[in-house]
């Protein structure tokens, strides 16, 4: 459990004990180490973007090497950082949240975070192998059927393989949320993270099959000889874009919604109210959601899918304003009359609402069909996409993290370096992305290697770069934090931040079985009526009894393992067909791996009553 | 709970839905259902791309789907994919009466059935690649076609494989409340690829014949 622990088991335990987890709060620790290194790639992918564009007529990269990088950076940004992150948050808290012992089917948790992981090692293996993806990070056909080398077969290879990770993840999730709630759980009494975690599920289940589509036909083209977008054989480029964004746009929605709900439960946390309109709330997450599917054309209105299709979009698109607005509204609400406490997960909630805002206004300025001839592929969607990701889904990391840091690690962040952090990653934010609206509206087009001097360009984009730097600096803060507060260990209670849901009723980190007893839930904020009704612990709804926990299995790294090496395969193969033996075998690796599976009981086992009452696993 | 799962279950006992008495079982029926939900994205952008695909200014070289397509054989390999569907119906019958001899049985023909439909896939490609000049490469309808019916092919040779290996798996220890669960899912996913080929029979070839 504890660090303590982990060095009296020693490095060689400790590390099979992580290979082999199916416990969701240690899969959580994984997806938040591999997204934080993936983070840092691609931050420094980032830097060196701005640092090529911090003066006119830069060479500091060469032309081919920037478009690798403004590639793997959008690339590594939403698929290895932003995701992984997103579900290192869902796996802590949604079970604790709704009083669970684990998520519906812990191997295949493990299984979901394996394949992310390779599918995201085989991308950046690229970097070392010839040249990374070129082709920008929507990777639009015919750019990237005919792009040279190998970079965009990694895209299409990697993508997939951490697609399926990331679909099984959301059935996880599904599963676990309709079937797992401990008894008076009820759909309405759920915290709104884990009601936007249920939304988000539902996106990518039903938004990540179309990818898995899109990015097979690109690898038939790309590496077996297909015709999908090559209109001389008679195909259609514009179904990639189709594809693309029927995934594409619902995935921006995967990225926030889980963000809306922690911070929903945050602003309750440290107003010391209930969140005002939960039912709206609710509603209005379903609404995004819905609407999340219905605007993927909004992407394309160039394209020339003509003025109708563009009407439709746009009003969609506008539409969308509307429950968003409900939730802006309601979060103000909460904090008002609240008694407010200034912790650094709430001033990155309360800086998320302003800038978020502004990024929605450049969303609906986007929507205008006809304007957004104007807008299109300039600095001004930069602007707008960093002010919606990192506005919205970055400082909702941030925030997850120092709220939930106790559940994962059982010691707190520093609320000092925490603020420190804050400020320079602020107001660096704002620095570097609000210039580049008023850069796009001079006409600076995005993905441009370099830019000419005297157009009135120069000092904006210094200006950014400037921002970037001060972000890196922040970035930089928040790891020391997790450095010195790693090296210092002081533990904490279970309840630091006095809350009001189920994972504050238990210590911090949990037992691996998270509930001794399951909890008896009597209304919303659940830990909070006990406070304040009852005697300030749950209820048990169940007598003390023995307690039913999964193997570990070694199973999902070694699947993960064989479709990494397949991707090798399957790349390689265009250049000398003996390299389709090692697909195959990469194949056979993962099949059998699956049999295996299907064929060996696993039963798991159980900790016994006279265990739990000596306190097994509690430390 | 855990090695109680691996009790035989006998004709005349209980539970009536064995497949859904535990908590996996229940987590497993209800994921299942939520996969085959993606499946259908799955197959919805691949019937997509066909219907993007399947006109003249894609069909390059080669007959074009109205040429092509022969309906005795599909609608042959149709009542053979679909009759499939009833056995594996009959099996899941014997499976919630406990009868484990009897739902063996029924895969068994289910399997037989659905190695026929695939064998005579294979027979429908192999006349196309060498007789007609019909090919994944040849155009993007050849594209399109393949990638459509071939994921579809693709499903029914691993739904093959899974069945068996449960069958083959169970066929000592009988059925219990562990692999009824398994037994129940692995069938859902054959009533799947079944309705999914419905749509490519109308879609691919009936269309396909009309629209020629």
């Amino acid at each position: 459990m504890s660090t303590a622990t982990a060095q009296k088991k020693g490095f060689g335990a400790t590390l099979w004990d992580y290979l082999t987890t199916v416990d969701h709060k240690k899969i959580a620790i994984l997806y938040l180490v591999a997204g934080g290194i993936f983070f840092l790639a691609g931050g420094l992918e980032a830097m060196l973007i701005r640092i090529q564009l911090a003066v006119p007529d830069n060479d500091f990269v060469s032309a081919g090497l920037y478009n690798q990088l403004i590639t793997m950076h959008g690339t590594t940004m939403i698929f290895l950082a932003a995701m992984p992150l997103i579900f290192a948050l869902m796996n802590i808290a949604v079970p604790l949240q709704i009083g669970a012992r684990d998520v519906a089917f812990p191997f295949l948790n493990s299984l979901g975070f394996w394949l992310f992981f390779f599918g995201g090692v085989l991308l950046n293996v690229s970097w070392f192998t010839g040249g990374a993806p070129d082709a920008g990070w929507t990777a639009y056909a015919p750019l990237s059927t005919t792009s040279p080398g190998h970079g965009v077969d990694y895209y299409v290879m990697g993508l997939q393989i951490s697609g399926a990770g990331t679909l099984i993840g959301g059935i996880n999730f599904l599963v676990t949320i309709v079937n797992m709630r401990a008894p008076g759980m009820t759909y309405m009494r759920m915290p709104l993270f884990t009601w936007t975690a249920f939304v988000t599920s539902v996106l990518i289940l039903f938004a990540f099959p179309a990818l898995t589509v899109g990015l097979f036909l690109m690898m038939f083209d790309r590496m077996f000889g297909a015709n999908f977008f090559d209109p001389q054989m008679g195909g259609n480029h514009v179904i990639w874009e189709h594809l693309f964004w029927i995934f594409g746009h619902p995935e921006v929605y995967i990225l926030v919604l889980p963000i809306f709900g922690l911070f929903s439960d945050i602003i309750s946390t440290f107003s010391k109210k209930r969140l005002f309109g939960y039912s709206a709330m609710v509603f209005a997450v379903v609404l995004i959601g819905f609407l999340g599917f219905m605007v993927w054309a909004h992407h394309m209105f160039t394209t020339g899918l003509g003025p109708v299709a563009n009407s439709i979009f746009a009003i969609a698109t506008m539409a969308i304003a509307v429950p968003t607005g409900i939730k802006i509204f309601n979060w103000i609400f909460t904090m008002w009359g609240g008694s407010i406490r200034m912790t650094t997960p709430m001033l990155w909630t309360v800086a998320f609402i302003p800038s978020f805002t502004l990024g929605g206004f450049g969303g609906v300025m986007l929507a205008a069909a006809a304007a957004d001839y104007q807008y299109h592929d300039t600095y001004f969607v930069v602007a707008h996409f960093h002010y919606v990701i990192v506005g919205g889904v970055v400082f909702g990391v941030f925030a997850g993290l120092h709220y939930w840091w106790p559940k994962f690690f059982g010691t707190m962040l520093s609320e000092k370096l925490g603020k420190l952090a804050f400020w320079p990653f602020f107001v660096g934010f704002h620095l570097t992305f609000f210039i580049q609206h008023f850069l796009g509206l001079m006409g600076m087009p995005r993905r441009y290697w370099k830019f000419l001097p005297n157009q009135d360009l120069d000092l904006g984009n210094l200006v950014s770069t400037i921002g970037a730097f001060l972000m890196a600096i922040g970035a930089v803060i928040f790891l020391i934090n997790v450095i010195v507060t790693s090296v210092k260990g002081e533990k904490v209670s279970g309840d630091p931040w006095d809350g009001r849901t189920l994972e504050w009723s238990i210590p911090s980190p949990p037992p691996f079985y998270n509930f001794t007893q399951t909890p008896l839930v009597r209304g919303l904020d659940p830990l909070w009526i006990e406070k304040r009704q009852g005697n300030g612990k749950m209820t048990p709804a169940e007598p003390l009894g023995d307690i039913h926990m999964p193997n570990n299995s070694f199973i999902p790294f070694v699947m993960s393992l064989g479709l990494f090496i397949a991707g090798f395969g399957f790349i390689y193969q265009v250049d000398d067909k003996n390299w389709l033996i090692v697909g195959i075998a990469g194949m056979l690796i993962t099949l059998g791996s699956m049999f295996v599976r299907s064929v060996k009981d696993d039963l798991g086992y159980h900790i016994h009553k006279e265990d739990l009452e000596k306190g097994a696993g509690s430390e | 709970m855990s090695s109680d799962q691996l009790q035989r279950l006998k004709p005349g006992q209980s539970p009536h839905e064995p497949e859904k008495a535990t908590l996996e079982g229940k987590n497993k029926f209800l994921g299942f259902w939520f996969f085959l939900g993606g499946e259908t994205v799955l197959f919805a952008s691949l019937f997509g791309t066909y219907l993007a695909l399947n006109g003249p200014e894609s069909n390059t070289s080669g007959p074009g789907p109205a040429e092509l397509f022969g309906l005795e054989l599909v609608f042959i390999m149709t009542v053979i994919l679909l009759t499939s569907s009833l056995t594996s119906v009959y099996a899941i019958y014997h499976m919630k009466n406990l009868d484990f001899g009897k739902m063996q049985l029924w895969l068994g023909i289910t399997v037989a059935l659905g190695l026929t439909f695939l064998g005579l896939e294979i027979y429908e490609f192999y006349e196309y690649i060498m007789h007609e000049e019909h090919t994944f490469t040849s155009d993007a309808f050849g594209s399109a076609f393949y990638a459509l019916v071939g994921f579809h092919g693709g499903h029914v040779l691993f739904g093959l494989l899974w069945i068996v290996t449960l069958m083959v798996r169970n066929s000592k220890r009988g059925l219990n409340l562990y692999n009824a669960p398994k037994y129940y899912i692995a069938s859902l996913y054959w009533h799947f690829i079944d309705v999914v080929w419905v749509f490519i029979f109308t879609v691919v070839y009936l269309m396909g014949k009309l629209g020629g």
